[in-house]
């Protein structure tokens, strides 16, 4: 290389190699597929590996050492980012041709009271109890999360009390699921006896994961409100707790909400908090204070642990209700951030 | 409106306006449910260990088959630092890259959706992972155990394979798609933070793209990546339903991670012996939570504590 003439510029490959290089790598590894049957995954995987081979030699022959080996990453990062996503696409494939012929009318509308063997059961209990669980975590957590947004926004600045106070926030976002159903449990247990199990207590379980996704999203969305919004209020007059409610918490509103939807949409999945403290149960229990509660997940856990093939149906049944539910709580999320999201502009 | 008032009579009197009652009472709220957290965090702790306690110097019996805490709580750190070391180590590289890619080599218009399919990611909930680990991955790994004991096989971890594919391995491997979203999040964000002069200097001086991410944008983003890392480490230690719908567990003490009987890692042995209502084991169960919580808040203390020195480092 050093011995070549100094050029100023150097030979490259044309925009089209990869390309070329991609196709011709799918035909190569195409030829065994076809003769010994392979399947796609395994053509593809072939494909890859016979790409990330040819595109450096091509290139180290024509552009030089250096760019041959950012031409291997490249593809290599391509390759890990479509490696990352498929267990995404499996899973939802899987859940989806699994679960749908377990979906019917019955099985949203009954509970699993007195189904024995393989009777049709459904998951109408357990809709109730996510849905009674994770409201009353919502109700705990939102004005604790908002206002605690507000405090380090709006009060606390660069006090140290709010330093320590985000940094703790941040902390609590790694608590594990189950550690803070076990706190609930230890709760429920000291103030109302060793075999107390109640709703209730999943939901304080919920809301310490919830607050700090709260927290965090609401201090974001209220940093984003300009400073001029306060300055024109405070102007007027305006005390500086009217301004907070009637102007920074109404602009960072649609913020706010999809924080909050998403923090929903992230609790509403948990199992092993609920697993521990409010337990299953087969039939309907509308009563948060007493006695145990199935919510979705642990309905699905409970159903898998039968590990019988109606079992297993119902299970994956389960699951496709609850991954609709989460990817319906995500999109509205998104949607109500992209509606209001022109707002924080003026 | 009243707020109109207060200040003409400021102006003219000079006493307190009327309002001010109300400002320092939204205040006091405002104060206490952020101190409210403080004490939140502060009574996991407490009652944890007030409930704990008795759990960890019970008599013999409490801990069958073992006899003392440490015995008993042993086997299980073991496997959750081996399931844990397998999801850091499949989970790192793959976080970087996937990183890398939506920061700097996807198409820009594609790279936020390409990110959102990443978040998408990290809302399937844990217990739909454990069930697809269980029923499906678990069975396409089986091949991966066999060739792993056939090859590697001299390093003790990967002695008999299991049968069925419900080893900590597959655990592990679940742990580390799930832990991903989360790594990859971190490190994207620091990847994004690099100054645009460093990697424009960088190209103009003839780097190709590689040499400029692995001379502008990896120093600059070194501490934000091990901070992901760290804090990946911290789900993965504590995640639950994963392993414990994964893994065919059984109270020996082994270092296989491929084979048919596996402790469970510390949150999920809480999982699937929650209904055991004794009193003492409940207490032994929650004197084991009180062991993962010290840890992961170590963990994600020292995770936000590196973040949070770079960032202060970098704001100088």
């Amino acid at each position: 290389m050093s011995s070549a003439p100094m050029s100023i510029s150097h030979p490259r490959l044309p925009r089209w190699a990869p390309g070329l290089v991609g196709v011709m790598a799918l035909a190569l590894a195409g030829l065994p597929a076809l003769l010994s049957g392979w399947g796609l995954v395994k053509w593809i995987v072939a494909a890859i590996v016979v790409f990330l081979v040819a595109m450096p030699l091509w290139s180290r022959l024509i552009e030089g050492r250096r760019a041959a080996v950012d031409r291997f990453v490249t593809a290599l990062i391509w390759t890990a980012f479509a490696i990352a996503v498929s267990p995404l696409v499996w899973l939802l494939y899987v859940v989806i041709r699994s679960g749908a012929p377990a979906i019917n009318g019955q099985f949203l509308s009954v509970s699993m009271l007195n189904v024995i063997g393989d009777e049709q059961g459904g998951i109408f209990h357990a809709l109730i109890g996510t849905l009674l669980i994770t409201v009353a975590a919502a109700v705990i957590s939102i004005p604790i999360g908002i206002l605690t947004a507000v405090y380090l926004v709006e009060y606390g600045k660069r006090s140290r009390m709010a330093r320590v106070i985000t940094f703790l926030v941040d902390v609590m976002t790694g608590i594990p699921s189950i550690v803070a159903g076990l706190f609930a449990l230890a709760l429920l247990v000291l103030l109302f006896g060793t075999a107390f199990r109640a709703g209730i207590g999943g939901s304080i379980a919920l809301s310490l994961l919830m607050i700090p996704t709260v927290v965090r999203s609401s201090e974001e969305m209220m940093r984003l409100v300009p400073d001029d919004l306060r300055e024109a209020s405070y102007a007027l007059g305006v005390p500086k707790w009217r301004t907070i409610t009637r102007v920074v918490l109404p602009t960072a509103l649609a913020g706010i909400v999809t924080g909050v939807v998403l923090a929903i949409s992230r609790v509403i999945g948990e199992t092993a908090p609920l697993l521990v403290v409010a337990g299953a149960t087969d039939g309907v229990n509308a009563n948060l204070f007493d006695g145990r509660m199935t919510t979705l997940p642990v309905f699905i856990f409970s159903q898998y642990a039968s590990s019988t093939p109606v079992g297993y149906q119902r299970a994956w049944g389960g699951a496709l209700v609850l991954i609709a539910l989460v990817m319906v709580l995500n999109l509205i999320a998104r949607i109500i951030g992209r509606i209001f999201s022109p707002a924080k502009g003026h | 409106m009243t707020a109109t008032e207060s200040p003409e009579r400021t102006a003219t009197t000079g006493s307190p306006r009327p309002s001010r009652r109300g400002d320092r009472a939204f205040e006091g709220v405002v104060r206490t449910s952020a101190l409210t957290i403080l004490v939140a965090l502060l009574a996991v702790f407490v009652f944890l260990a007030i409930e704990g306690w008795v759990g960890l110097t019970s008599d013999a019996a409490t801990y069958a088959p073992f006899t003392s805490f440490a015995s008993y709580i042993g086997p299980l750190i073991v496997s959750t630092l081996l399931a844990s070391a397998i999801a850091l180590v499949v989970a790192v590289p793959f976080s970087i890259a996937v990183a890398l890619f939506i920061s700097h080599y996807a198409p820009r218009r594609l790279a936020s959706a390409l990110g959102y399919v990443i978040d998408l990611l990290a809302a399937v909930p844990s217990v739909v992972f454990g069930l697809w680990g269980g029923r499906y991955l678990a069975g396409y790994l089986q091949p991966a155990h066999v060739w792993l004991h056939d090859h590697v096989g001299f390093i003790p971890i990967f002695g008999d394979p299991s049968p069925n594919g419900r080893s900590l391995f597959t655990a592990g491997i679940v742990l580390s798609i799930m832990i991903m979203p989360i790594m990859t999040a971190i490190s994207r964000e620091v990847f994004l933070q690099t100054p645009r002069l460093h990697e424009e200097a960088a190209l103009a001086l003839g780097a190709t793209r590689w040499e400029m991410i692995r001379y502008a944008v990896f120093p600059y983003a070194r501490s934000g990546m091990v901070s992901g890392v760290m804090l990946g480490l911290g789900r993965a230690l504590g995640e639950t339903m994963a392993v414990a719908m994964v893994l065919a567990t059984t109270p020996t003490t082994t270092l296989n991670v491929i084979g048919t009987a596996s402790p469970p890692t510390i949150a999920a042995n809480i999982a699937l012996n929650y209904k055991e209502a004794t009193p003492e084991r409940q207490s032994l169960l929650i004197a084991t939570g009180l062991v993962l919580f010290v840890v992961t808040f170590v963990v994600n203390f020292a995770a936000r504590w590196v973040a949070g020195r770079s960032e202060r480092r970098l704001n100088r």
